[in-house]
């Protein structure tokens, strides 16, 4: 099928408008002339809704999705988006409500922030929770800034230094600076932990805290991460929980209970909020009693002898993160998955994800070395090495698992693993499909091994073929130019060669 | 991966390359370096007159997928910067010895700092040394 | 097993047998025991039927916009979102797929994001826009920040006293621990030019709003002539809905705009999520945080949507990065896509106009009320200020009793204005429920005693 779908705005017709509006029923106020706009909205597009439907329809089209296919894009957590939550997010009690509403007529809403601040709170042994951070970056932040609001009343405040294990996620060190820290990167152990040497030697007197993200990014539990902690808490640094791959745990372990202080929950990893596309999340946080009073606010209270619920601001809050009260949308979907699954549903869902995280492993480690020789957690990171074809590329591997019908796995992270393929599963994903993906990975061996030129071309079977990155780069074109895209078509007249069928371009 | 080391340049460790004599020094990034790096899409240059102390980072270049910060190999001011790579960062992957040289300093001690830099030979013994270790 | 987990028991003890184990207990052997498989004390799990029943009770506990009259907004608004965003927002292709990393097959998230940019460059007048930020409030942050390290040796940002609260809130949160000054709205009730007055060699940037919290319009041309002179930039905060009708902040100078998306196509729900809009001149580009989509062509040379000056960025940049954003907002900026896309130059402006007409009218017949007085010194858009010899919260109390939700009470925020009320008038507000607003507020007016 034919998707190729031009820039909407060159579907533009001029006098068209694509919503019923009503009509000015009031008398015409007159309008301050010199603040007028005056160029009359030029390159706006004007297109009926019929078109507009079209062409949302249409492009989309283009894209690979969950509901499409197996997509194990590691530390991405893409699992399946259950239809309920669509549903309760849009009902208008929560669609429709203000954000300014008279918390005593917003009960309903701050009952379920409540609840799930306190399900949250028990899910990882954690004694307060605050919703307000918008994804996992703004959770890091929060807690980076907590962190240095703590050790300042502590009469600490050269304590500078955030502490990041060479395979942490980009978040973690970006984050730190953000906070004005100085990040100082850790060693990785030979068996995927955290190296406890490197570790001490970087620990002082500066030490704010440590970074870590456990399961790690390598798919591995630290074997040390007690002891981790209490070399971090001995230093008189904090320890900071990454919950990025906080599906491999629930009802497994709980963060609280191994020394950490504060973490964060990917609401749309974790607790399935659908990823939008790239966003948007939530990226709630969990702390200790002692860090408490330095979260965000607003947070959501039971009154005391009531059945009343309000907003709160901690005392020596490190202030808001964003307007209002937090991703309610996430909030509420996430408080529905919880809700539906219930402790013992929870738990299943990482059995299930660790199970089918480490059967890919055993059925590709002999074709794809694996980066770390043990059980892994909810993913499993592997080499794009292949011993018989030196010349494949990770890359090459990823696009061509796009022609089987799978989305790529996460490559070249973390970058302390040369050609990364790291797969995550997650826990909906069925035996049949993931046979059929461990059939692809194998076969694209063979393939490479016959014939490098079949990996090298893919995909042959996408909307597009692999596209020129480092055009884009070197002459960005950020919006639409009519005159730039006239030069782009020009160059796919002189690309075109003559096997190619006669189609349209676009 | 070959690459070439001229013997008429020093080199850094971490990679830029500096011509041994005149006034000014030329400074760019080795041919090894820009390998490594792909295809170079950008390139931020210092501004002329300012001051650098040697390891002192004066500019990025970068490929797609990997920025690269570029530090002074030598202390002194810069005098003129390669402002063709702007519009033409590729010309660092097409001709890093020449035409796609960075920026030209006015060194203020060169007699001493000539002693850190590596000739080509050992240049290319450092290169190994650091490949081996991945 | 749980209805979203796709095996059987057989399957799943084959895979057991294939890796070697008897139990999948034994895969988390690495955990230390003591802490191992704790008993979490949640709620009983819910059917479908009973959870949808619950969330039906508890949205009824919510006097949302559909159940009262609002005049509520003050950064939050009740516009219209035609059906169609929301059809087309629900197509699984877009919702359950994440950040467009592979480029093959994610051009259709690509290229929404691509126009997304483009439409909000036309209307901002700016030369190239992110690919969102969480809200307005994180977006006005991160530009504080991006001017900070765009100009050299200037560490101080005016801030005006009309910028949205929460969002000079945020702003502080932001910038802690990175050594700026943050100024310019210790006194509320400071006009602009108070503002403009502290401008000096030390100003990376003033931060202005327009329409501002208050609802009132400014003028940028003058503000960005006197902070360019001393060399520092201008970032505006705007109302994406006003840009149908009124001044475009590129052309007016604006270096860096910002603002909250919601009202394009974006539902209230409590809060979130919204849309953070963000967009620059072009030579700010490179300092720019957040994910940037670009036009280019595939190996046929077809013409394709990719990520692109990814540099900047921390998966590759890490502590050196713009920002530490990742996951932004992508749903609600295709949201405000679509929504922009069927309004169109007529729509855009249209719905401005109604908004304008309808809160004019709304001021004027408030301000025939005795005891209440409209407060708009100069042009405003879609909100203005009422004052009131009574509090507002008594005056909100009668008016939910009414079935109304009243203005915003700006006394903690705004206590120079005494007891004042911000209302808004939307395109959702028809002159009937103006009326009806009005008619209450003399009824209250009239029986004042009960107050």
């Amino acid at each position: 099928m034919n998707t190729f779908e031009p820039p909407i705005f060159e579907l533009s017709g001029p006098g068209k408008c694509g919503v019923n509006l009503p009509t000015v029923d009031v008398p015409l106020a007159e309008l301050p002339q010199e603040l007028l706009r005056t160029d009359d909205l030029a390159g706006f597009p004007e297109l009926s809704e019929t078109e507009v439907t079209r062409h949302f329809t249409r492009i989309s089209q283009r894209n690979f999705c969950i509901d499409t296919g197996m997509y194990p894009l590691g530390s991405c957590t893409m699992k399946y988006n259950p239809k309920v939550h669509e549903a309760a997010a849009r009902l208008p009690g929560f669609a429709a409500l203000h954000p300014l509403t008279d918390p005593a007529h917003a009960q309903g809403a701050l009952w379920i922030m409540e609840q799930l601040q306190s399900m949250l709170a028990e899910i990882s042994g954690f004694d307060a929770v605050s919703l307000q951070p918008a994804a996992g970056a703004q959770g890091e932040f929060t807690g980076i800034l907590v962190f240095r609001a703590y050790h300042h009343a502590q009469g600490d405040p050269e304590r500078v230094e955030v502490l990041c294990p060479d395979s942490a996620h980009g978040t973690n060190p970006a984050t730190a600076a953000m906070v004005g820290m100085r990040v100082v990167e850790v060693k990785t152990d030979h068996n995927g932990n955290v190296d406890l040497d490197d570790l001490q030697s970087k620990l002082g007197p500066r030490t704010a805290g440590l970074m870590l993200t456990n399961p790690n990014t390598l798919g591995l539990f630290d074997e040390h991460v007690q002891q981790v902690a209490e070399l971090v808490h001995g230093a008189g640094g904090l320890m900071y929980g990454d919950g990025a791959n906080f599906n491999a745990i629930l009802g497994i372990v709980r963060p609280g209970d191994v020394g950490f202080d504060f973490m964060h929950y990917n609401l749309h990893k974790t607790f399935t909020t659908p990823h939008g596309g790239g966003g948007p999340g939530c990226g709630a946080v969990g702390c200790k009693t002692f860090l408490e009073d330095y979260l965000p606010g607003p947070r959501v209270c039971h009154v005391i002898d009531s059945d009343k619920f309000e907003l709160f601001t901690p005392p020596h809050s490190i202030g808001r993160l964003k307007a209002f009260h937090g991703n309610f949308g996430m909030i509420i979907r996430a408080w529905v998955y919880i809700r539906t699954l219930g402790a013992a549903g929870l738990r299943e869902v990482s059995e299930n994800a660790v199970l089918n995280a480490n059967y890919l492993r055993v059925k590709l480690q002999d074709l794809y070395p694996v980066a770390y020789d043990r059980t892994c957690m909810h993913e499993v990171v592997l080499k794009g090495q292949l011993r018989d074809a030196p010349a494949a590329k990770t890359l090459d591997i990823a696009k061509r698992l796009i022609d089987y019908g799978f989305h790529p796995p996460t490559v070249y992270f973390p970058i302390s693993v040369p050609e990364a393929i790291m797969i995550e599963p997650t826990e909906t994903e069925s035996k049949r499909n993931m046979d059929a993906f461990i059939v692809a990975m194998r076969q694209i061996v063979a393939e490479a091994v016959e014939d490098i030129t079949i990996l090298k071309q893919a995909p042959t079977t996408a909307p597009l073929r692999r596209l020129d990155e480092v055009g884009a780069a070197r002459k960005p074109i950020l919006k639409y130019d009519p005159v730039k895209f006239q030069e782009l078509r020009r160059s796919h007249a002189a690309a075109t060669s003559d096997e190619q069928p006669e189609r349209p371009t676009y | 991966m070959a690459y070439t080391t001229p013997d008429n340049l020093l080199y850094a460790r971490t990679h830029e390359w500096v011509t041994t004599d005149g006034e000014e020094l030329t400074i760019g990034v080795s041919d090894y370096a820009q390998q490594a790096l792909g295809d170079v899409v950008f390139v931020e240059l210092p501004d002329v007159g300012q001051k650098l102390s040697k390891g002192q980072m004066f500019g990025v270049v970068e490929s797609v997928k990997a920025a690269s910060d570029v530090y002074a190999p030598v202390n002194g001011e810069v005098v003129a910067v390669n402002e063709a790579l702007l519009d033409a960062p590729e010309t660092l992957n097409s001709s890093m010895y020449e035409e796609g040289w960075l920026v030209k300093i006015r060194p203020s001690n060169f007699a001493e700092d000539r002693a850190t830099l590596l000739d080509a030979a050992a240049y290319e013994k450092h290169v190994a040394d650091e490949a081996s270790k991945h | 097993m749980s209805h979203y987990i796709s095996n059987t028991d057989e399957e799943r003890a084959a895979m057991l047998d294939a890796i070697g184990i008897g139990d999948v207990k034994e895969l988390f052997d690495v955990v230390p025991a003591a802490v191992r498989f704790p008993q979490l004390d949640l709620p009983p799990a819910l059917s479908e039927a009973e959870i949808m029943r619950q969330l039906g009770r508890l949205g009824r506990l919510n006097s949302d916009t559909q159940s009262t009259l609002s005049f509520l907004g003050a950064g939050a608004y009740n516009h219209f979102v035609p059906a169609a965003v929301d059809a087309l927002l629900r197509r699984a292709e877009y919702y359950t797929a994440y950040t467009p990393y592979q480029p093959e097959i994610a051009q259709g998230t690509l290229q929404a994001i691509f126009e997304y940019q483009s439409l909000l460059c036309a209307l901002t007048g700016m030369d190239a826009a992110n690919a969102s930020h969480y809200d307005g409030a994180t977006a006005l942050a991160e530009a504080a920040i991006m001017a900070f390290t765009s100009v050299r040796n200037k560490r101080t940002v005016l801030v005006a006293p009309t910028v949205h609260p929460h969002y000079r809130a945020t702003l502080r949160t932001y910038t802690q621990g990175l050594g700026l000054t943050i100024t310019g709205d210790e006194d509320t009730g400071a006009a602009l030019d108070d503002l403009l007055a502290q401008i000096d060699g030390n100003t990376a940037a003033v931060i202005v709003q327009t329409p501002d919290f208050l609802g009132q319009l400014h003028d940028l041309k003058p503000i960005a002539d006197k902070i360019h002179a001393a060399g520092g930039l201008l970032i505006a905060s705007v109302d994406l809905v006003a840009l149908g009708l009124f001044q475009n902040p590129g052309t007016a100078g604006a270096d860096i705009v910002t603002g909250e998306g919601q009202g394009m196509g974006i539902s209230l729900s409590y809060g979130g999520p919204y849309l953070g809009i963000f967009a620059s001149k072009h030579q700010y580009l490179r300092r720019m945080p957040g994910r940037l989509v670009g036009a280019t062509t595939d190996m046929n040379g077809d013409v394709g949507y990719v990520l692109t000056l990814q540099t900047r960025e921390q998966h590759i940049r890490r502590e050196k990065a713009t920002s530490n954003i990742c996951t932004n907002q992508g749903l609600m900026a295709l949201a405000a896509t679509i929504h922009m896309s069927l309004l169109g130059k007529a729509g855009l402006r249209k719905v401005a106009e109604i908004c304008y007409h309808r809160a004019h009218y709304a001021a004027a017949e408030i301000a025939k009320i005795p005891g209440f007085e409209v407060v708009a010194p100069g042009p405003f858009f879609k909100e203005f200020v009422v004052s009131s010899i009574h509090p507002i919260e008594g005056l909100n109390t009668a008016l939910a009793g009414m079935g109304i939700q009243g203005g915003y009470d700006l006394s903690a925020d705004y206590p120079h204005l005494g007891n004042a009320m911000l209302v808004c008038v939307t395109e959702m507000n028809t002159k009937e429920d103006i009326d009806q607003f009005v008619q209450a507020l003399r009824t209250i007016w009239e029986g004042r005693s009960d107050l």
